[in-house]
C-alpha cells in the first residue's frame, strides 16, 4: 500500500505540495515512485523560473518510462533539490522527504483544487 | 571455451603486430604522403589473426536471438517470419548491382517493381497513391505530417498548428509531430481502451491540422468509432492520419482508405515481412488520398506509354509545398523488393488470411492465459493484447521478472511497461506465422512461470540463469552507460 501523509496537498497526476507559510515543497508521491520503478534521472527547472499550474516543470526518467512533472500550483522556483542530480534514487527511498523543487506560491487559492490525504488515498484506490 | 559464455571484446584479443593478411613485396618504391595527411599517432585498431577474428564474431552471433531462432512475441513489433525467398530475390545481382544514377532505360525492371508495389500498397490500404521514399516508420510519420502541413499551408490556412494524438499512441507520434513543428494535443482513452469521442469534441477547432490514430490501437483493440471521428476531424477542417504500425490484423479484412483516413504510413518491416529489430533497415511508405497526391515527395515513379519514369522536381533548392524531399532516391530499394516478393508470394487470395490468423493466434493466447495474468480489458482483441502483470500481485513478482524468466525458457520477452496505461503492462503479439505447437509451448511456459511466482517467487526475481549474462543492473546501465571500449578501460583504471 502506498504511503499517504496527512496535511499535504495532492494532484491527480501524483505530485504533492507541502505548504509552509507561502512556500510550497513540490515532489512526487509514494504511489508515483512505486509506479515509476527505479528512478534514474530527474530533470528540474532552474532557480528563479516561473512555473504555471498544470504546465510541465520537469520530467522523471525511470527504468520503465519517462514522465513529465506537472505543476500542481503556480509560483517562482526558489530552490531545487540538488541531491537528486547525483542520487535520483532518493525518490524511491522516500518520495515525501525528498521534495524536488521549492516554490514561492503565487496564489494560495490554487491549493483548493488539490486533494487532501483522504481524497488522494481514495483516488489511488480506484 | 564455453561459446555461450563468450564475452571478450575484439580489443581484448589484440596482440601488437599480429596480422590476418600478408601483402606481396612492394615492387613500386615508396611514395610518402604529404605530412598534413598523416596520422599523428597510431589508429589503435585491434590486431588479430584471421582465425581469432572469425571465431570472435561467430561466437558473438551465436548469442543473438532472432525470429529464426525462436518465438518472438514482441508486442507492436510484428516479428513475423521473414521468408527466405525474399532474401533470394533481394540478393539477385540484377538488383544489387544497380546504381541510382544509371540511365533510366537500363533500370526499367527496378522501376516496374517500385511502380507495382506503389499500386499494390495503394490497393491494400485503399489509398490513391503511395510514396516509397521514407526509410522507416517514424520517417514515414514525419513525411505524412509534412504532407498535412503542406496541404494546409498551400490553401493559405496557416492557423492549423495542432495535432491530436491519443494517450495510448506510440511515442513516435508526438515526437514526429514535434519534429514537424506542430503542437501536440492529447485525447484520452475510455475505460474500454478506445479513443474517447467526448474528450475529443472540445479539442476540435480551426487550429487543428489533423489527428493521428493507430488502428488497432496499442492495446490491440479495434477503434470502433472511426467513422464518427473521421467525420468530426473532417468537419473541423483537419486531416486524419493512420499510423500503420498495427496494420497486420487488417490485411485483407479492412482498408484505412475506406474508413476515411487521408494519410497512412506503413511499416514494410512489420506487416510485409522484411527483417527488422537489428536485422535490417526498415521502410516506411506513405499512402495518401486523391487530394494529397500533388504533395507526395519527389522523386516518384510513374508509368507512361513509353515506360516507367522518375518524376522529380526541377528546383530542389527551394522549399515549396509541392516539393517535399525526404530522401535522395526512391527509398530502401532492396527492402521494398523483399516486401514486393512477399506480396506476390501470398497473392491476393492468401494475403487475406494474414489478418484473421494473426487475430486468432492473439486471442487464443489471451484466453488461455487470462486465469494467471491480469487482463484489464477483457474483450476480443486483434493482433495483440496487453496483460497488466500476474493476476496474483501478492508474490511481488513483476512483469520485468516474468520477462526475464521467459529468456531462461528460450523465448524472446514480450514488450513490457508499454503502453503506459497500466503499471505492469506486458504486450504480446504472436503473429500469423507461428504454428499451434509453438504457441501452445509458449502458453505452457507462461503457466509454469506463474506457478513458479506463487511457489518460489525468489527464483523468478533472480532470472535469467540460462543466458550468457544474468540479470543486468538496469539502473546502473541507465545512469552510467559504457558506450566505448576506451570508456571501459578508463572506468576500470579508475576503480583499481
Amino acid at each position: 500500500m502506498a504511503k499517504v501523509i496527512e496535511g499535504l496537498y495532492y494532484s491527480e497526476s501524483h505530485e504533492f505540495v507541502k505548504v509552509v507559510g507561502n512556500i510550497g515543497y513540490i515532489g512526487i508521491t509514494d504511489y508515483a515512485q512505486h509506479a515509476l520503478g527505479n528512478v534514474v534521472y530527474v530533470d528540474m527547472p532552474d532557480v528563479d523560473d516561473d512555473i504555471e499550474i498544470d504546465d510541465d516543470f520537469g520530467a522523471i526518467e525511470s527504468v520503465k518510462a519517462a514522465s513529465d512533472l506537472k505543476a500542481p500550483v503556480s509560483g517562482k522556483v526558489i530552490e531545487v533539490n540538488e541531491n537528486l542530480e547525483d542520487e535520483p534514487g532518493l525518490l524511491n527511498k522516500d518520495a515525501y522527504e525528498n521534495w524536488i523543487i521549492k516554490v514561492e506560491l503565487s496564489d494560495t487559492a490554487e491549493l483548493k483544487n488539490l486533494m487532501d490525504a483522504k481524497a488522494y488515498e481514495e483516488f489511488c484506490a480506484e | 571455451m564455453n561459446n555461450k559464455l563468450y564475452g571478450n571484446l575484439i580489443f581484448e584479443l589484440s596482440h601488437s603486430g599480429r596480422r590476418a593478411y600478408s601483402l606481396p613485396e612492394n615492387q613500386f618504391g615508396h611514395h610518402t604522403l604529404p605530412d598534413f595527411c598523416k596520422r599523428e599517432k597510431d589508429a589503435e585498431l585491434p590486431e588479430c589473426d584471421e582465425m581469432t577474428v572469425v571465431r570472435h564474431y561467430t561466437n558473438h552471433s551465436e548469442n543473438n536471438f532472432g525470429v529464426d531462432n525462436g518465438f518472438y512475441p514482441l508486442g507492436s513489433c510484428t516479428m513475423k517470419y521473414n521468408p527466405v525467398i525474399n532474401e533470394e530475390v533481394a540478393s539477385m545481382a540484377s538488383f544489387t548491382d544497380l546504381h541510382p544514377h544509371q540511365p533510366i532505360e537500363t533500370v526499367q525492371g527496378a522501376l516496374e517493381v517500385e511502380y507495382n508495389i506503389q499500386r499494390a500498397l495503394a490497393s491494400i490500404t485503399g489509398m490513391a497513391d503511395v510514396t516509397l521514399n521514407p526509410y522507416a516508420g517514424a520517417h514515414g510519420e514525419l513525411t505524412g505530417l509534412m504532407l498535412i502541413a503542406s496541404y494546409h499551408q498551400q490553401r493559405g490556412d496557416k492557423k492549423r498548428t495542432k495535432v491530436i494524438v491519443p494517450d495510448s499512441a506510440h511515442g513516435t507520434n508526438p515526437a514526429s509531430a514535434a519534429v514537424c513543428g506542430l503542437e501536440i494535443v492529447e485525447v484520452k482513452s475510455t475505460s474500454d481502451g478506445l479513443v474517447d469521442v467526448n474528450d475529443l469534441r472540445p479539442l476540435l477547432g480551426d487550429d487543428i491540422a489533423g489527428m493521428m490514430m493507430t488502428n488497432p490501437n496499442t492495446l490491440g483493440l479495434f477503434e470502433k468509432d472511426i467513422p464518427e471521428i473521421a467525420k468530426l476531424i473532417h468537419e473541423c477542417g483537419g486531416l486524419l492520419y493512420y499510423d500503420g504500425a498495427n496494420l497486420n490484423p487488417l490485411l485483407g479484412a479492412a482498408r484505412p482508405g475506406d474508413m476515411g483516413f487521408d494519410v497512412i504510413h506503413l511499416n514494410l518491416h512489420k506487416t510485409f515481412s522484411t527483417p527488422h529489430g537489428g536485422g535490417g533497415p526498415g521502410a516506411g511508405p506513405v499512402g495518401v488520398c486523391e487530394k494529397l497526391i500533388p504533395f507526395l515527395p519527389k522523386p516518384h515513379v510513374s508509368k507512361t506509354k513509353d515506360g516507367f519514369v522518375i518524376e522529380d522536381s526541377e528546383n530542389t533548392e527551394e522549399f515549396s509545398t509541392a516539393n517535399i524531399r525526404i530522401s535522395g532516391y526512391l527509398g530502401n530499394f532492396l527492402v521494398i523488393l523483399r516486401a514486393y516478393t512477399y506480396i506476390l508470394t501470398l497473392g491476393k487470395k492468401h494475403i487475406k488470411e494474414v489478418g484473421p490468423f494473426a487475430t486468432l493466434s492473439a486471442n487464443y493466447i489471451k484466453e488461455c492465459l487470462k486465469d494467471d495474468y491480469e487482463l484489464p480489458i477483457d474483450t476480443l482483441c486483434k493482433h495483440e493484447f496487453v496483460f497488466d502483470g500476474l493476476k496474483d500481485k501478492s508474490t511481488g513478482v513483476t512483469t520485468m521478472d516474468v520477462a526475464k524468466r521467459l529468456l531462461d525458457y528460450g523465448y524472446h520477452a514480450p514488450t513490457i511497461y508499454f503502453p503506459l496505461l497500466f503499471h505492469e503492462a506486458m504486450m504480446i503479439e504472436p503473429t500469423e506465422t507461428e504454428s499451434k505447437d509453438t504457441i501452445d509451448g509458449f502458453i505452457e511456459v507462461m503457466h509454469i512461470i506463474a506457478k513458479e511466482a506463487r511457489e518460489n517467487p525468489e527464483l523468478v526475481k533472480g532470472a535469467p540463469y540460462n543466458t550468457p549474462i544474468g540479470r543486468v543492473d538496469d539502473v546502473l546501465a541507465a545512469k552510467h552507460p559504457i558506450l566505448t571500449y576506451r570508456q571501459l578501460i578508463n572506468d576500470t583504471e579508475e576503480s583499481v
